[in-house]
């Protein structure tokens, strides 16, 4: 470069020449250096490896009358004026204006928006918010979560007795269950006038590459399991789990399952791409009502799984009372059945179903919505993992979805 | 220039003046955001890249370390979705550049006798970018399922395999780059091809070049900053992409990219340095190869 002539343009030349002299020279190096030290303090400041406990926020309910709930979408009554009527009738008993906030899609993506505000103990913006059992149980772990005041929630006398003690939260401590569903295998009405039985018939050559699976491990491999006679409560290891990874992915890579999603695999039982599917309970109501009656649910033969959405409170919210006033209302009977017949999901409230029966006594007999014993009989939870299973298990169900 | 003539009064070149205060005073937000916003994201990506697992900790726990052997692991485990990003990405610019060089010559050198056509045609290239390109990605998704008018017509002709598909493919992912990605290469094509001098290929004509010689030694080399610019704004974000190739879209488990990993190993997984690792891979390699492509294509300085 320096041996080349100056151009002749003026502006030019001096440019250059400005720029020849902003060469390395023992300032710069000090500048540069100082600006990368101060990158490494400012990056140091970023939540690394803390692994302290949190404390919790100082409880100001008393005067302060707001909430704010985040939920998934779909999950609450909702009127065609978008307003939730469950909630505005909360809002003129108890004087406690609630903000209702769809912010949570994915247990994974709100984690991670959330985390490292959680690891330091600051307000998410969420005082309360409703997570399935096994991210329930990380954060019970983690100590992100407040400890409930069950005087605040007397009607939790109305809590299913199957879920007043689960693994992750014994005598829940911390969580309450809001909704629950099934996982299950669901098809094609039309295209699959015999329907399917069990999981095993997913796997059936007619269907090659117009199956599809969930991308929540534990629904997935839970079903996979239990068809392989693996009772998933109970207690299970790594040998049952590989066997059912391998049964998984022999039929991904054969082009038997065609793709593994999340909540967008509705879209693909629209399009018909896929005629049968491991599916939620409460999306194929919502699917048949709304693009026409064509498709069917089931639980396997050999059992579907069982999972629940849980209240928490996260540790930074300064509004706990009023979360719990919030809880305490929804364990109504009542009110449990005015949601549970919008949302089609199970509700954990006893006397719900009584109640439901005055709104629609078809709807108290869906056992989808109001199941009774011989139906849950076939449901299962899966048990909770600990954090080296969590990872391990996780790994090995993503190789699969993320291919080689 | 108009005061060239007095400069060359000037033999002397002037001496640079002293670096005035006022210039880095001016110089001082720019970076300072560059700092807090570039070099300290920058800094503590290359740090969670080298995090440790921590003793006895949970899922997601780490600690800072100097584990290098992160990206021996990441590379080990990924090389196949390493080499399938750049593929696609090299794929996907390859077909935009195509697709674009006709259009963007049309636009630009041959429809310059009709200026109104000419910008209804860019309204044209541009305007997919008013709707967002998820719900035009998704649309495509739908247009393309097995189900769809399209697919079932090729299967009826033949042209299609009765039991093949097309969503879930890496014809399709690379289908959904291409689209995507093609107002990027057309755009910078455009703006190099509508200043081109048509004196110059009259001039090649004259001295007995046949039109594919004047295209190759005139058209080409005058129009290499829009083909450099435009491959680069089409392969970089091609290869990092994450969307197209996504299950949710049109991807399938057997067509996930980098981006992809990278996501599932940050949310899913949380293995935050893997993700970070694989951050730090695709970055470098994306500037290793973009630095010898532009070396190579010896444009350096339109850059």
């Amino acid at each position: 470069m320096s041996t080349r002539p100056l151009p002749q343009d003026p502006m030019i030349r001096s440019l250059i020449a400005q720029a020849r002299q902003s060469q390395l020279n023992r300032r710069t190096l000090l500048a540069g250096a100082g600006a990368g030290a101060t990158a490494l303090a400012l990056a140091a400041c970023s939540t690394g490896g803390g692994q302290a406990k949190p404390t919790a926020a100082a409880d100001k309910s008393e005067t302060d009358k707001t909430l704010n709930w985040a939920n998934w979408a779909a999950y609450i009554d909702e009127d065609e004026d978008g307003n939730y009527p469950t909630l505005v009738r909360f809002t003129e008993e108890t004087g406690i204006e609630v903000n209702y906030e769809v912010a949570v899609d994915d247990n994974n993506t709100y984690y991670g928006k959330v985390k490292d505000q959680l690891a330091l103990g600051k307000d998410i913006g969420a005082d309360t918010v409703c997570l399935t059992d096994w991210m329930v149980g990380r954060w019970i772990r983690f100590g992100y979560t407040q400890e409930l005041n069950h005087d605040n929630i007397p009607n939790l006398a109305n809590l299913t007795p199957a879920l007043a003690d689960p693994d992750f939260d014994p005598g829940r401590k911390f969580s309450v269950p809001w909704q629950g569903g099934f996982a299950g295998i669901a098809w094609n009405k039309e295209a699959i006038p015999g329907g399917l039985a069990s999981v095993s018939d997913l796997w059936d050559s007619s269907l090659k590459g117009r199956v599809g699976v969930l991308s929540e491990m534990r629904d997935t491999m839970g079903c996979i399991m239990l068809d392989m006679g693996v009772d998933i409560a109970g207690d299970w290891g790594d040998e049952e789990y590989t066997a059912a990874i391998e049964v998984l992915r022999q039929q991904v890579e054969d082009g038997q399952v065609r793709n593994i999603k999340g909540n967008s695999y509705l879209e693909d039982l629209k399009s018909e791409d896929t005629l049968a599917a491991i599916v939620w309970s409460g999306d194929i109501t919502v699917l048949n009502a709304e693009a026409g009656d064509k498709w069917e649910f089931a639980l396997p033969s050999a059992g579907g799984t069982l999972w629940n959405d849980n209240f928490l409170v996260p540790v930074g919210s300064p509004r706990k009372t009023n979360a719990e006033t919030l809880i305490n209302y929804y364990y109504e009977p009542e009110v449990a059945a005015e949601v549970a017949a919008w949302v089609n999901y199970i509700t954990p409230v006893v006397g719900a179903k009584e109640a439901a029966v005055a709104i629609d006594p078809e709807l108290a007999e869906n056992q989808l919505i109001f199941p009774n014993e011989e139906t849950l009989s076939q449901a299962h939870i899966f048990r909770t993992l600990s954090g080296a299973e969590e990872q391990k298990y996780q790994a090995e169900f993503q190789s699969i979805l993320l291919g080689s | 220039m108009a005061f060239a003539a007095f400069a060359t009064a000037e033999v002397q070149p002037q001496a640079p003046r002293k670096k005035s205060r006022i210039a880095l005073f001016l110089l001082l937000p720019g970076i300072l955001y560059l700092v807090l916003f570039f070099l300290t994201p920058l800094v503590s990506l290359v740090l969670t890249s080298l995090q440790a697992p921590s003793e006895f900790g949970d899922i997601g726990q780490y600690d800072y370390a100097f584990n290098w052997q992160n990206y021996v692991d990441v590379v080990e485990a990924y090389w196949p979705h390493i080499l399938r990003s750049f593929g696609y990405a090299l794929a996907a610019t390859v077909l935009a550049l195509a697709f674009s060089y006709p259009l963007a010559y049309f636009i630009g050198v041959k429809a310059r006798r009709w200026p109104l056509l000419q910008s209804l045609m860019l309204v044209l290239v541009i305007a997919p970018f008013f709707i967002s390109f998820l719900l035009r990605t998704l649309a495509w998704k739908q247009i393309l399922s097995d189900e769809s008018f399209i697919i079932t017509s090729l299967k009826a002709l033949s042209l299609m395999a009765p039991d093949a598909h097309f969503t879930g493919t890496p014809f399709a992912v690379i289908f959904g780059l291409t689209y995507n990605f093609i107002p990027f290469m057309t755009l910078p094509l455009y703006t190099t091809l509508e200043r081109l001098d048509l004196r110059y290929l009259e001039a090649g004509s004259d001295l007995y070049a046949n039109p594919f010689t004047v295209f190759r030694k005139v058209t080409i080399p005058l129009s290499m900053p829009g083909i450099v610019a435009g491959t680069l704004l089409t392969f970089i974000p091609a290869a990092g992409d994450y969307v197209n190739a996504s299950r949710d879209f049109l991807g399938g488990p057997d067509t996930q990219m980098m981006g992809n990993v990278i996501e599932a190993n940050f949310l899913v997984l949380l293995n935050y340095p893997a993700a970070a690792a694989l951050s730090i891979i695709l970055m470098s390699a994306i500037l290793v190869l973009v630095g010898v492509y532009v070396k190579r294509s010896g444009t350096e300085d339109l850059l």
